[in-house]
């Protein structure tokens, strides 16, 4: 039995036609437009040695701007998280007028270039703002500050919250809701006990999501972080500013760090699916 | 990791619950109405800024501002360049998917992961890593200036950017669908004779173009409104290497707002269709 299926398996995995010329394709486009280019940070020509590398990576402007870039993307994403669920529960379970577009809605920070969601969001918190000129009297202010990054963040991953969350919930058995119902759980208890564990996995999913798109993000944030060293400088932009002084090394360095994060975050994306899958089985 | 998410269709309706396991109607009316709250603060109001501040000095500024010289170049380059990438980037996730999910291979994991990788990396970084590469102190920046080729701080470079940063948006919408569609329907095309061509344009095609539409539409979105990578390789020269996203920035830093939301409404333009688009490929994919 072993050797039929075996030899199955083996004339399967090749009845199709075209995987030399696909597969060849693929990993040479592959290699030419994206590892090669990426392996220039790892072998680069601007003479970056550990010592320089050690050097930049501990440099306190260097610091403050990984602080800025990973606290302000975990508070955005932490608060989408709560906010995307309130959206994805309310779309999934709730029928409403306009439903439609408020399902539109959410893909368009996807969709919009994020220039343009940078002008925009700076010229609603700026002091004359709609919404900064309400928050002026308060004491509140939100554009050039950590704050503005963080709404800047929010508005960037909002999406990916909601849109991690929704199948999921979409799939949900309903009957265990009714069973705990009909044992006389209130539906708030239901809730915390019965949706919330298969809801986890996605919104831990969509966080780490939102969270990571969030380190790197630069188009968005400039605009309304106002790039004050130590303050509000995010990392992508200090990467920019090392450039544009030439200093390629220390852009290098820079770059190396934050690819470090970013590869980790993929990681730990790629099993927190690997796991919401498994457990949604 | 996705920079999207696939093409979601919504999913049936598990019948009428009893009213126990919903929530009252009073909850209900309330988390609407918070929901619509965030979405019009977070979302809504960004959009409406845009339009209200680029008319704000009236259709003659706007209208100024969209026929300027600059601006029309920084237009046209902003199409070439997508004229450019998104075919590129088409051919290969198709080729892509059809690798991934009509054979079976060691070491398949590995191989999405990489061609997610753009997805996980800084758009800044991927503008940084081709002027490492093309740069005049890049590694075949020596070479290039000694035969007088431009690639960094001109069109090409604006390209390779480009490229990098929306490299998976097709592949990525392609493969969960046509995994899901298995090998059966191209395995049965081929024992009736047809040929690879014939299977893929008659069988394969026509069971994927929705969602290869849609993956198109994104990377096109993409490859229009990248900022961050293409600011890097740009070099900014008006009238040469400016696209729109950093034309709207351009005139912005010169506190020239009302031309600068003129420009950024057309991007958002842009954003409407897609999410337009998007929708009649939802409705289209629920039939």
């Amino acid at each position: 039995m072993n050797v039929t299926t075996k030899a199955a398996a083996v004339s399967r995995r090749r009845l199709l036609p075209g995987f030399g010329i696909t597969m060849g394709f693929s990993v040479l486009y592959l290699s030419l437009v994206v590892l090669l280019p990426l392996s220039a940070l790892l072998f680069n020509s601007t003479g970056l040695s550990w010592a320089k590398f050690w050097d930049v990576a501990t440099d306190a402007r260097v610091l403050a701007s990984y602080r800025v870039s990973l606290s302000t993307a975990a508070a955005a994403a932490l608060i989408d998280a709560g906010l995307g669920l309130l959206l994805a529960w309310v779309l999934v379970r709730y029928e409403f007028p306009g439903k439609r577009i408020f399902d539109a809605l959410i893909d368009l920070p996807f969709a919009l270039p994020t220039a343009v969601a940078g002008v925009s969001l700076t010229a609603l918190y700026s002091q004359n703002g709609w919404i900064g000129s309400l928050l002026e009297p308060l004491g509140l202010k939100v554009a050039f500050t950590p704050l503005g990054i963080t709404l800047a963040l929010m508005f960037i991953g909002i999406p990916f919250v909601v849109r991690t969350v929704q199948p999921v919930l979409e799939d949900l058995d309903r009957d265990m809701e009714e069973a705990a119902a009909t044992l006389g759980a209130s539906r708030w208890r239901t809730f915390l006990r019965i949706v919330m564990p298969e809801l986890f996995p996605p919104l831990l999913t969509g966080f780490a999501l939102a969270f990571a798109r969030g380190i790197g993000e630069y188009g968005s944030v400039v605009f309304i972080s106002g790039n004050m060293p130590m303050r509000t400088e995010i990392a992508p932009l200090l990467i920019m500013s090392k450039l544009e002084q030439f200093d390629y090394a220390g852009a290098t360095a820079v770059a190396l760090l934050l690819l470090l994060i970013s590869f980790l975050m993929l990681l730990v994306i790629n099993s927190l699916q690997h796991w919401a899958r498994k457990s949604s089985r | 990791m996705a920079g999207t998410v696939p093409l979601h269709v919504p999913g049936p309706r598990t019948g009428v619950s009893s009213p126990a396991a919903t929530e009252s109607r009073a909850v209900k009316w309330v988390l609407i109405s918070l929901a619509g709250l965030v979405l019009l603060w977070l979302i809504a109001l960004p959009l409406l800024i845009v339009l209200v501040e680029s008319l704000k000095r009236g259709l003659d500024v706007y209208w100024a501002a969209l026929t300027d010289p600059d601006a029309a170049s920084a237009l046209k380059l902003t199409l070439l360049v997508a004229a450019i990438t998104v075919p590129l980037n088409t051919i290969f996730g198709v080729t892509a998917a059809w690798a991934v999910t009509k054979f079976r291979f060691r070491g398949k994991g590995f191989l999405i992961t990489l061609i997610d990788l753009p997805f996980a990396v800084s758009p800044v970084i991927g503008g940084l890593i081709f002027i490492l590469v093309f740069g005049s102190h890049g590694w075949f920046g020596p070479w290039l200036s000694s035969h007088d080729i431009k690639i960094v701080f001109a069109l090409p470079g604006i390209v390779l950017a480009t490229l990098f940063i929306t490299f998976p948006f097709v592949a990525r919408e392609l493969i969960p669908l046509m995994e899901e569609q298995g090998t059966q329907e191209e395995e049965a095309a081929i024992t009736l004779g047809a040929h690879g061509w014939q299977i893929f344009w008659r069988v394969t095609l026509p069971n994927i173009k929705w969602g290869l539409l849609y993956g198109i539409i994104l990377c096109n979105a993409r490859a229009m409104g990248e900022f961050g990578a293409v600011s890097v390789v740009s070099g900014h020269i008006r009238g040469e290497t400016n696209t729109l996203p950093l034309h709207v920035e351009i005139l912005y830093n010169e506190y020239q707002f009302s031309a600068s939301f003129a420009v950024a409404s057309l991007l958002l333009l842009l954003a409407l269709v897609t999410m337009i688009v998007k929708g009649l490929l939802v409705r289209k994919n629920a039939h």
